[in-house]
């Protein structure tokens, strides 16, 4: 009698083994740091994710969703491996996340060749917008440069004559200093790429800074790193002396441990909490709810994913074979994205607004507040070298 | 020349900081023969313990001194609950018994504390720079590391020194069967003596809190730099630890800060930037091949060994 059953079950497998090729859930691998330090951010992203599978009532284009998360390390040989893994071994129809551009460089031929739909949702390289671009491979973020860029405008109005500019020897970094001294018009009177991501003492470069004697010193460091470098540029004494203008270096993760260090500090970023769209109050109140604290930025273009791979399924009406009709409207950028409405450029990057931001106390509270528009529908500068039209 | 002294004392605070993990490093090889690849996780807990009683106390003084005496409890601990059975292993038991206790940490420390990391806030007077001589500004805090690790320094010479527990120390590190045999409790020493480096290791992680944030790892690439340390000081050698943790910190500092400058007239400035401080980051290996090749027992060996 077991071994009947037994029999019909496999027989009934055998039957059903084509039928379940022909797609039935949506199958996503999700490549993001969930170990280490940087956890923090991975975990912020895998929660803005479940948030936005729970908001699509966990169909994407009316197919259910399976998540394979994988760790990456934040390092760029274990990223290409997961995503070896994802493509070959668990044939994902998606690809999301990428906190890192060395990470992402690393593992993006795999994904070009294998025309696998990948959705970056932070890492922004500067090749990756350019001579790299895809035709299956979409941003839900920037570029490195343009947040930089924006900020250097910001510097210009504030009439800063000479900046020290400060950044981890990488990708990102070397893309984020070029960014600033691209749009900052003023003198740069010193320049500091420091090893990444091991060193986390800048007591060398501080003591440079200040001898320079700078109008400001501008920064990047994300994840822990910012909150060490914060910690030691107001223990040097400089806070109040040289202001500080960051990028990706205070956010809603690094808010909390800084505190009052951190208050007063300008940024520039594309997204803030408080942001007013329907789409984004609906994010942040739910996100609070159900993790009790703030979503960062690396969550809100994650959370917009959901969003867009949504777009692109009910489009083919679940027919996940159909890439090129996918990617068209992907195109189009036609979901409720959690920053205002924004389009894509040649080489599936969004053109976007990028805002000033501000960190101030509220009560026990510690926020980061939109205080201005530094620039409106900003294109990356990579776009004409991508092939792309 | 005066931004020379400043950068100078960068490297003598960061030196600081390696001798006081060295320290304790150097006195469990040197007198106990055990590689300890475990230090690391006490310098973590230490930083944890003070981040944790900071919050429960509301004082950073409190903090500290708690998180010292933890350390050394934790320390002691360790010894009779797992070091102890590995005196008579092999090294290479002893690197991976010792491993597998820092894999432990790191996920105790996870589960304990969570993977976000903590931050050990300093009081506002210690948030500014003073001026310690006219034009050379120094952050209030990394003077306080510098001057309380001199303070311990002073400490470890007079108690291994000057003391009956210091005599006992180095007689156990010259000949342990004969200690033993002339009635001294070999094991009780040890296990103090392995406090005794837990909470120097500790006292370094409490030190570096609020410079560093407090995370999980944070004692692992530290670690090398006092490995690097002790050979270079001589296995064994207090005094040693000292003069070359001064000696790292100073090459491993002055080396960033002026080689991108020097390298950056003769290269292009990413050339440079991406040139200097790997070149800096090497130069402390380069002398400690170079100590290894001409002085194989370190620059102050201790006495017969």
């Amino acid at each position: 009698m077991i071994k009947t059953t037994f029999v019909a079950a496999a027989a009934l497998a055998l039957v059903a083994g084509p039928a379940m090729a022909q797609q039935k859930t949506v199958k996503i691998g999700f490549v993001s740091t969930f170990s280490g330090p940087t956890a923090v951010i991975g975990n912020d992203m895998r929660n803005s994710f479940e948030l936005g599978l729970d908001h699509v009532g966990r169909k994407l284009g009316g197919l259910p969703v399976e998540v394979i998360y994988e760790d990456d390390t934040q390092k760029p040989d274990v990223g290409v491996q997961k995503t070896k893994k994802l493509i070959e071994s668990d044939h994902v129809d998606f690809v999301v996340g990428y906190i890192w551009s060395n990470v992402l460089l690393a593992s993006l031929k795999p994904l070009v060749d294998s025309k696998t739909m990948t959705v970056v949702t932070n890492a922004g390289s500067s090749k990756f917008a350019g001579e790299l671009c895809s035709p299956y491979v979409f941003s839900t973020s920037w570029q490195n440069d343009q947040t930089p860029e924006a900020m250097g405008m910001y510097m210009n109005q504030k009439g800063i004559k000479k900046a020290f500019l400060i950044g981890p020897n990488y990708a990102a970094g070397k893309d984020m200093l070029a960014g600033v001294k691209l749009t900052y018009k003023g003198a740069v009177v010193g320049e500091e790429y420091t090893r990444w991501p091991d060193q986390l003492d800048f007591s060398a470069e501080l003591s440079k800074a200040r001898a320079a004697n700078p109008d400001a010193i501008f920064v990047f460091y994300p994840g822990g790193a910012g909150v060490q470098f914060i910690t030691q540029y107001v223990q040097a004494g400089l806070k109040g002396k040289i202001p500080l203008y960051q990028v990706f270096t205070i956010d809603e993760l690094s808010l909390p441990r800084l505190k009052d260090l951190a208050v007063g500090i300008p940024g520039a970023q594309e997204w803030v909490n408080d942001l007013p769209n329907a789409a984004n109050k609906k994010f942040v109140a739910d996100y609070i709810a159900k993790y009790k604290k703030r979503p960062s930025f690396y969550g809100a273009q994650t959370y917009d994913a959901v969003g867009l791979i949504n777009s692109a399924i009910t489009a083919v009406k679940g027919d996940l074979t159909k890439k090129d009709a996918m990617r068209k409207e992907m195109e189009k950028a036609d979901f409720a994205s959690v920053r205002g409405h924004f389009t894509y450029g040649n080489n599936h990057i969004p053109i976007q607004n990028f805002y000033l931001q501000d960190a101030v106390k509220e009560g026990d509270d510690y926020v980061l507040k939109t205080v201005a528009t530094i620039v409106k529908d900003d294109q990356d500068r990579f776009h004409d070298k991508c092939p792309m039209k | 020349m005066l931004y020379f002294i400043e950068q100078s004392l960068n490297g003598v605070q960061l030196g600081m900081l390696l001798f006081l993990l060295a320290a304790g490093l150097t006195l469990v090889f040197g007198i106990m023969d055990l590689v300890n690849l475990a230090h690391g996780s006490l310098y973590m807990l230490g930083a944890y313990f003070a981040a944790t009683f900071a919050v429960l106390t509301g004082s950073f003084v409190a903090a500290v001194a708690l998180a010292l005496i933890g350390s050394l409890i934790v320390g002691m601990v360790l010894e009779v609950v797992a070091i102890r059975r590995l005196y008579e292993r092999s090294h290479l038991d002893q690197v991976l018994g010792t491993f597998g206790l820092l894999l432990f940490f790191n996920e105790a420390v996870r589960l304990i504390w969570g993977p976000a990391g903590m931050t050990l806030a300093l009081p506002a007077a210690m948030l500014t720079a003073v001026q310690i001589i006219p034009g050379v500004f120094y952050p209030v805090y990394r003077l306080v590391i510098i001057l309380a690790a001199l303070a311990v320094a002073a400490l470890l010479y007079f108690v291994v020194m000057r003391t009956r527990l210091g005599m006992l120390i180095r007689a156990g590190a010259s000949n342990r069967e004969m200690v033993g045999a002339l009635g001294i409790n070999i094991k009780l020493l040890y296990t103090l003596v392995f406090g005794l480096g837990a909470a120097l290791a500790g006292f370094a992680g409490v030190m570096q809190a609020p410079i560093l944030t407090v995370q999980i790892g944070m004692g692992e690439n530290i670690l090398i730099l006092a490995f690097v340390v002790i050979i270079i000081g001589g296995i064994g050698s207090i005094r040693g630890a000292f003069v070359a943790a001064v000696f790292v910190g100073l090459v491993e500092t002055v080396g960033r800060a002026f080689l991108p400058d020097m390298l950056h007239r003769i290269l292009s400035t990413n050339a440079a930037a991406t040139l200097g401080p790997a070149l800096s980051s090497m130069s402390i290996y380069m002398v400690m091949a170079a100590v290894l090749v001409f002085r194989p027992e370190g620059l102050f060996p201790a006495a017969s060994r």
